[in-house]
Protein backbone atom coordinates (compact mmCIF):
# COMPACT_ATOMS: atom_id res chain seq x y z
CA UNK A 1 0.00 0.00 0.00
CA UNK A 2 1.68 3.26 -1.01
CA UNK A 3 -1.17 6.04 -1.70
CA UNK A 4 -1.24 9.53 -1.59
CA UNK A 5 -4.11 12.31 -2.28
CA UNK A 6 -2.91 15.27 -4.37
CA UNK A 7 -5.47 17.41 -5.32
CA UNK A 8 -9.16 16.94 -5.82
CA UNK A 9 -11.01 19.41 -7.78
CA UNK A 10 -14.08 20.55 -9.38
CA UNK A 11 -13.61 21.36 -13.10
CA UNK A 12 -16.17 21.56 -16.32
CA UNK A 13 -15.52 19.89 -19.44
CA UNK A 14 -16.21 16.70 -21.83
CA UNK A 15 -14.16 13.53 -21.35
CA UNK A 16 -14.74 10.32 -23.44
CA UNK A 17 -15.03 7.31 -21.83
CA UNK A 18 -15.74 3.86 -22.56
CA UNK A 19 -19.50 4.50 -23.38
CA UNK A 20 -18.89 7.73 -25.06
CA UNK A 21 -18.77 11.43 -24.55
CA UNK A 22 -20.07 12.63 -20.68
CA UNK A 23 -19.69 15.75 -19.09
CA UNK A 24 -17.33 16.04 -16.54
CA UNK A 25 -17.71 17.16 -12.69
CA UNK A 26 -14.56 16.26 -10.50
CA UNK A 27 -10.59 15.21 -11.29
CA UNK A 28 -8.29 13.93 -8.95
CA UNK A 29 -4.61 13.94 -9.16
CA UNK A 30 -2.81 11.08 -6.68
CA UNK A 31 0.58 9.21 -6.92
CA UNK A 32 0.03 5.65 -6.34
CA UNK A 33 0.56 1.80 -7.96
CA UNK A 34 -0.80 2.26 -11.62
CA UNK A 35 -3.20 -0.39 -12.81
CA UNK A 36 -1.45 -1.01 -16.41
CA UNK A 37 1.56 1.47 -16.90
CA UNK A 38 4.95 -0.11 -16.60
CA UNK A 39 6.19 1.99 -13.64
CA UNK A 40 6.19 1.33 -9.69
CA UNK A 41 4.28 4.61 -9.13
CA UNK A 42 2.91 7.04 -11.59
CA UNK A 43 0.95 10.16 -11.27
CA UNK A 44 -3.06 9.29 -12.00
CA UNK A 45 -5.45 11.19 -13.12
CA UNK A 46 -8.86 10.56 -12.56
CA UNK A 47 -11.60 12.56 -14.91
CA UNK A 48 -15.09 11.81 -13.49
CA UNK A 49 -18.53 12.21 -13.13
CA UNK A 50 -20.00 10.84 -9.83
CA UNK A 51 -23.27 11.62 -10.28
CA UNK A 52 -22.87 9.11 -13.36
CA UNK A 53 -21.47 6.05 -11.91
CA UNK A 54 -17.75 4.87 -11.13
CA UNK A 55 -18.01 4.12 -14.72
CA UNK A 56 -17.64 7.67 -15.71
CA UNK A 57 -14.47 8.25 -15.92
CA UNK A 58 -11.07 8.87 -18.15
CA UNK A 59 -8.42 8.01 -16.18
CA UNK A 60 -4.56 8.56 -16.73
CA UNK A 61 -1.58 7.04 -15.44
CA UNK A 62 1.81 9.35 -16.32
CA UNK A 63 5.54 8.84 -14.86
CA UNK A 64 6.25 11.71 -12.99
CA UNK A 65 7.95 13.23 -15.84
CA UNK A 66 5.53 13.00 -18.27
CA UNK A 67 3.09 14.83 -15.76
CA UNK A 68 5.53 17.51 -15.52
CA UNK A 69 5.59 17.70 -18.94
CA UNK A 70 2.02 17.81 -19.30
CA UNK A 71 1.51 20.42 -16.81
CA UNK A 72 4.01 22.62 -18.82
CA UNK A 73 2.32 21.97 -22.16
CA UNK A 74 -1.03 23.44 -20.89
CA UNK A 75 0.45 26.25 -19.23
CA UNK A 76 2.60 27.09 -22.04
CA UNK A 77 -0.96 26.70 -24.23
CA UNK A 78 -3.04 28.78 -22.10
CA UNK A 79 -0.35 31.10 -22.40
CA UNK A 80 -0.41 31.58 -25.72
CA UNK A 81 -4.19 32.29 -26.02
CA UNK A 82 -5.77 35.61 -25.40
CA UNK A 83 -7.31 35.95 -22.13
CA UNK A 84 -10.23 37.39 -23.95
CA UNK A 85 -11.03 33.64 -24.99
CA UNK A 86 -10.47 31.78 -21.97
CA UNK A 87 -13.86 32.71 -20.41
CA UNK B 1 -1.46 -32.57 -6.67
CA UNK B 2 -4.11 -33.42 -9.85
CA UNK B 3 -4.72 -29.47 -10.68
CA UNK B 4 -7.79 -29.65 -11.41
CA UNK B 5 -10.71 -27.30 -10.99
CA UNK B 6 -13.39 -25.34 -11.33
CA UNK B 7 -14.14 -21.78 -10.94
CA UNK B 8 -16.84 -19.27 -11.06
CA UNK B 9 -18.29 -16.29 -10.10
CA UNK B 10 -20.99 -16.34 -7.06
CA UNK B 11 -23.52 -14.62 -5.42
CA UNK B 12 -22.63 -14.41 -1.04
CA UNK B 13 -24.40 -13.30 1.59
CA UNK B 14 -22.98 -11.12 3.95
CA UNK B 15 -26.38 -10.58 6.33
CA UNK B 16 -29.60 -10.72 5.48
CA UNK B 17 -30.19 -8.34 2.44
CA UNK B 18 -26.83 -7.51 2.14
CA UNK B 19 -25.47 -10.03 -0.76
CA UNK B 20 -22.20 -9.45 -2.88
CA UNK B 21 -20.20 -10.73 -5.48
CA UNK B 22 -17.66 -13.49 -5.25
CA UNK B 23 -15.01 -15.49 -7.14
CA UNK B 24 -14.79 -19.32 -6.07
CA UNK B 25 -12.34 -21.77 -7.37
CA UNK B 26 -12.30 -24.91 -5.61
CA UNK B 27 -10.53 -28.10 -6.63
CA UNK B 28 -11.92 -31.23 -8.20
CA UNK B 29 -13.00 -34.07 -6.21
CA UNK B 30 -14.62 -35.12 -3.02
CA UNK B 31 -11.90 -33.78 -0.60
CA UNK B 32 -11.49 -33.51 2.34
CA UNK B 33 -9.91 -30.05 1.48
CA UNK B 34 -8.68 -26.87 3.42
CA UNK B 35 -9.93 -23.20 2.40
CA UNK B 36 -8.66 -19.88 1.68
CA UNK B 37 -10.23 -16.71 1.49
CA UNK B 38 -8.49 -14.86 -0.68
CA UNK B 39 -8.43 -10.58 0.14
CA UNK B 40 -7.45 -8.74 -3.37
CA UNK B 41 -5.23 -5.72 -3.03
CA UNK B 42 -6.46 -1.77 -3.83
CA UNK B 43 -6.58 -2.31 -7.45
CA UNK B 44 -9.41 -4.23 -6.79
CA UNK B 45 -11.31 -7.49 -7.24
CA UNK B 46 -9.43 -7.94 -10.82
CA UNK B 47 -8.11 -10.44 -13.07
CA UNK B 48 -4.68 -10.86 -11.43
CA UNK B 49 -6.24 -11.94 -8.09
CA UNK B 50 -8.62 -14.33 -9.67
CA UNK B 51 -5.65 -16.02 -11.03
CA UNK B 52 -4.36 -16.22 -7.46
CA UNK B 53 -7.47 -17.38 -6.51
CA UNK B 54 -7.63 -20.16 -9.09
CA UNK B 55 -3.91 -21.12 -7.78
CA UNK B 56 -4.98 -22.43 -4.38
CA UNK B 57 -7.59 -24.59 -5.89
CA UNK B 58 -4.94 -26.26 -8.25
CA UNK B 59 -3.00 -26.62 -4.93
CA UNK B 60 -5.86 -28.14 -3.46
CA UNK B 61 -7.75 -25.90 -1.38
CA UNK B 62 -10.69 -23.88 -1.67
CA UNK B 63 -10.58 -20.43 -2.28
CA UNK B 64 -12.96 -17.03 -2.19
CA UNK B 65 -12.50 -14.50 -3.14
CA UNK B 66 -14.98 -11.24 -2.31
CA UNK B 67 -15.51 -8.18 -4.16
CA UNK B 68 -14.85 -6.02 -1.47
CA UNK B 69 -15.72 -2.99 -3.79
CA UNK B 70 -19.09 -4.37 -5.09
CA UNK B 71 -21.22 -2.11 -2.83
CA UNK B 72 -19.11 0.78 -3.58
CA UNK B 73 -20.05 0.18 -7.37
CA UNK B 74 -21.38 -2.52 -8.30
CA UNK B 75 -21.13 -3.68 -11.56
CA UNK B 76 -18.14 -1.34 -12.82
CA UNK B 77 -14.99 -2.27 -13.60
CA UNK B 78 -12.83 -3.26 -11.26
CA UNK B 79 -10.66 -0.20 -12.08
CA UNK B 80 -13.22 2.26 -11.93
CA UNK B 81 -14.46 0.49 -8.50
CA UNK B 82 -11.16 0.86 -6.84
CA UNK B 83 -11.43 4.41 -7.69
CA UNK B 84 -14.11 4.94 -6.29
CA UNK B 85 -13.15 2.70 -3.14
CA UNK B 86 -10.19 4.78 -2.74
CA UNK B 87 -12.24 8.06 -2.89
CA UNK B 88 -14.58 6.75 -0.26
CA UNK B 89 -11.30 6.02 1.92
CA UNK B 90 -10.92 2.81 1.57
CA UNK B 91 -13.14 -0.34 2.59
CA UNK B 92 -14.30 0.19 6.43
CA UNK B 93 -12.65 -2.18 8.93
CA UNK B 94 -16.20 -3.50 10.15
CA UNK B 95 -17.18 -4.40 6.56
CA UNK B 96 -14.18 -5.96 6.13
CA UNK B 97 -14.85 -8.25 8.85
CA UNK B 98 -18.01 -9.38 7.74
CA UNK B 99 -17.50 -9.76 4.66
CA UNK B 100 -14.59 -12.12 5.45
CA UNK B 101 -16.42 -13.86 8.23
CA UNK B 102 -19.00 -14.66 5.53
CA UNK B 103 -16.53 -15.73 3.06
CA UNK B 104 -15.34 -17.82 5.91
CA UNK B 105 -18.35 -19.75 6.64
CA UNK B 106 -19.46 -20.33 2.78
CA UNK B 107 -16.16 -22.33 3.08
CA UNK B 108 -16.66 -24.46 5.65
CA UNK B 109 -20.41 -25.60 4.81
CA UNK B 110 -18.70 -26.82 1.27
CA UNK B 111 -19.12 -30.49 0.55
CA UNK B 112 -15.68 -31.53 1.07
CA UNK B 113 -14.39 -28.56 3.42
CA UNK B 114 -11.90 -30.03 6.22
CA UNK B 115 -13.76 -27.11 8.73
CA UNK B 116 -10.34 -25.39 8.31
CA UNK B 117 -10.06 -21.60 6.83
CA UNK B 118 -6.96 -19.62 6.40
CA UNK B 119 -6.99 -16.12 5.07
CA UNK B 120 -4.55 -13.90 2.64
CA UNK B 121 -4.47 -10.73 1.58
CA UNK B 122 -2.34 -8.21 -0.75
CA UNK B 123 -1.26 -5.04 -0.26
CA UNK B 124 -4.14 -3.11 1.49
CA UNK B 125 -5.47 -6.53 1.83
CA UNK B 126 -2.60 -7.61 4.12
CA UNK B 127 -3.80 -5.61 6.89
CA UNK B 128 -6.97 -6.60 6.17
CA UNK B 129 -5.76 -10.27 6.35
CA UNK B 130 -4.63 -9.12 9.73
CA UNK B 131 -7.07 -7.59 11.09
CA UNK B 132 -9.67 -10.44 9.84
CA UNK B 133 -7.20 -13.09 11.85
CA UNK B 134 -7.64 -10.68 15.07
CA UNK B 135 -11.20 -10.73 14.96
CA UNK B 136 -12.30 -13.97 13.55
CA UNK B 137 -11.49 -17.65 14.71
CA UNK B 138 -9.37 -18.26 11.86
CA UNK B 139 -7.02 -21.19 11.28
CA UNK B 140 -3.99 -19.48 9.61
CA UNK B 141 -3.43 -16.11 7.77
CA UNK B 142 -1.14 -14.47 5.58
CA UNK B 143 0.03 -11.11 5.08
CA UNK B 144 1.63 -10.16 2.02
CA UNK B 145 3.03 -6.41 2.39
CA UNK B 146 0.41 -4.88 4.58
CA UNK B 147 1.14 -1.44 5.80
CA UNK B 148 -0.85 0.63 8.21
CA UNK B 149 -0.34 -2.27 10.92
CA UNK B 150 1.77 -1.07 13.41
CA UNK B 151 2.38 3.12 11.56
CA UNK B 152 -0.46 4.86 10.66
CA UNK B 153 -0.76 6.13 6.31
CA UNK B 154 0.89 9.41 5.12
CA UNK B 155 -1.63 12.37 6.28
CA UNK B 156 -2.52 13.09 2.80
CA UNK B 157 -3.51 9.77 2.06
CA UNK B 158 -7.57 9.26 1.62
CA UNK B 159 -7.39 6.21 3.43
CA UNK B 160 -9.29 6.36 6.35
CA UNK B 161 -7.54 3.21 8.35
CA UNK B 162 -5.58 3.47 11.43
CA UNK B 163 -2.96 1.13 12.91
CA UNK B 164 -4.69 -1.97 13.78
CA UNK B 165 -1.59 -3.41 16.10
CA UNK B 166 -3.92 -3.05 19.37
CA UNK B 167 -5.48 -5.85 18.22
CA UNK B 168 -2.64 -8.45 18.15
CA UNK B 169 -3.36 -9.97 21.73
CA UNK B 170 -6.75 -11.30 20.10
CA UNK B 171 -4.15 -12.98 17.01
CA UNK B 172 -6.61 -16.48 16.30
CA UNK B 173 -4.13 -18.31 14.08
CA UNK B 174 -0.50 -18.17 13.48
CA UNK B 175 0.71 -15.57 10.85
CA UNK B 176 3.14 -15.81 8.00
CA UNK B 177 4.35 -12.43 6.81
CA UNK B 178 5.84 -12.07 3.62
CA UNK B 179 7.57 -8.83 2.88
CA UNK B 180 9.99 -6.94 0.91
CA UNK B 181 13.55 -5.08 2.04
CA UNK B 182 12.76 -2.67 -0.20
CA UNK B 183 9.02 -1.71 0.84
CA UNK B 184 8.74 1.61 2.15
CA UNK B 185 4.93 0.64 3.48
CA UNK B 186 5.62 -1.63 5.28
CA UNK B 187 9.22 -0.86 5.62
CA UNK B 188 11.87 -3.41 7.70
CA UNK B 189 11.04 -1.60 10.68
CA UNK B 190 7.60 -1.63 10.74
CA UNK B 191 7.62 -5.68 10.39
CA UNK B 192 10.19 -5.57 12.66
CA UNK B 193 8.33 -4.03 15.14
CA UNK B 194 4.87 -5.92 14.51
CA UNK B 195 7.25 -8.74 14.88
CA UNK B 196 8.45 -7.95 18.17
CA UNK B 197 4.68 -7.08 19.59
CA UNK B 198 3.42 -11.04 18.73
CA UNK B 199 6.86 -11.91 20.59
CA UNK B 200 6.11 -10.73 22.88
CA UNK B 201 2.17 -11.96 23.08
CA UNK B 202 3.85 -15.45 22.07
CA UNK B 203 1.62 -15.77 19.50
CA UNK B 204 3.03 -17.89 16.59
CA UNK B 205 4.38 -16.09 13.73
CA UNK B 206 6.94 -16.27 11.09
CA UNK B 207 8.26 -13.18 8.90
CA UNK B 208 10.01 -13.61 5.97
CA UNK B 209 11.79 -10.35 4.02
CA UNK B 210 13.19 -11.24 0.80
CA UNK B 211 15.90 -9.30 -0.88
CA UNK B 212 15.70 -7.43 -4.31
CA UNK B 213 12.11 -7.48 -3.46
CA UNK B 214 9.55 -4.40 -2.98
CA UNK B 215 5.72 -3.57 -2.58
CA UNK B 216 3.71 -5.99 -4.99
CA UNK B 217 6.41 -9.05 -5.57
CA UNK B 218 4.56 -11.62 -6.28
CA UNK B 219 2.34 -9.22 -8.78
CA UNK B 220 3.38 -10.86 -11.98
CA UNK B 221 1.81 -8.25 -14.22
CA UNK B 222 3.46 -5.33 -12.53
CA UNK B 223 6.79 -4.16 -12.76
CA UNK B 224 7.00 -4.99 -8.82
CA UNK B 225 7.17 -8.38 -10.15
CA UNK B 226 10.51 -10.27 -8.72
CA UNK B 227 10.19 -13.70 -9.09
CA UNK B 228 12.53 -14.79 -7.24
CA UNK B 229 10.97 -13.90 -4.29
CA UNK B 230 7.70 -14.52 -5.76
CA UNK B 231 8.44 -18.03 -6.43
CA UNK B 232 9.73 -18.28 -2.39
CA UNK B 233 6.99 -16.96 -1.07
CA UNK B 234 4.73 -19.47 -2.97
CA UNK B 235 7.25 -22.10 -1.44
CA UNK B 236 6.42 -20.60 2.08
CA UNK B 237 2.74 -20.22 1.23
CA UNK B 238 2.10 -23.74 0.79
CA UNK B 239 4.21 -25.09 3.34
CA UNK B 240 3.00 -23.11 5.95
CA UNK B 241 -0.96 -24.02 4.66
CA UNK B 242 -0.14 -27.56 4.49
CA UNK B 243 0.85 -27.21 8.20
CA UNK B 244 -2.35 -25.58 9.50
CA UNK B 245 -5.29 -26.30 6.62
CA UNK B 246 -4.62 -29.33 4.65
CA UNK B 247 -6.04 -32.69 5.05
Amino acid sequence: MCTYLTEKIEITGSGKGAAGWFQLSDASVYFDHPVHAMAEHTVNIDFLNPGKGPSARVAVELTAASARELARAIEATLASVPPSLQD
Amino acid sequence: MQEALTAQTISMTVAAGDEIEAYLARPQGSGPFGSVVVIHHMPGYDSSTKEITRKFAAHGYAALMPNLYHRDAPGASPDDAAATARAKGGVPDERLVADVGAAAAYLRALDGSNGKVGVIGYCSGGRQSFLAACSLQLDAAVDCYGAAIVNPPPAASPLKVTPIVGLAKDLSCPLLGLFGVEDKMPSPDETAALAKVLDGLSKPHEFHTFEDAGHSFFAVDRPAYRVAAANEGWEKIWDFYGRYLAG
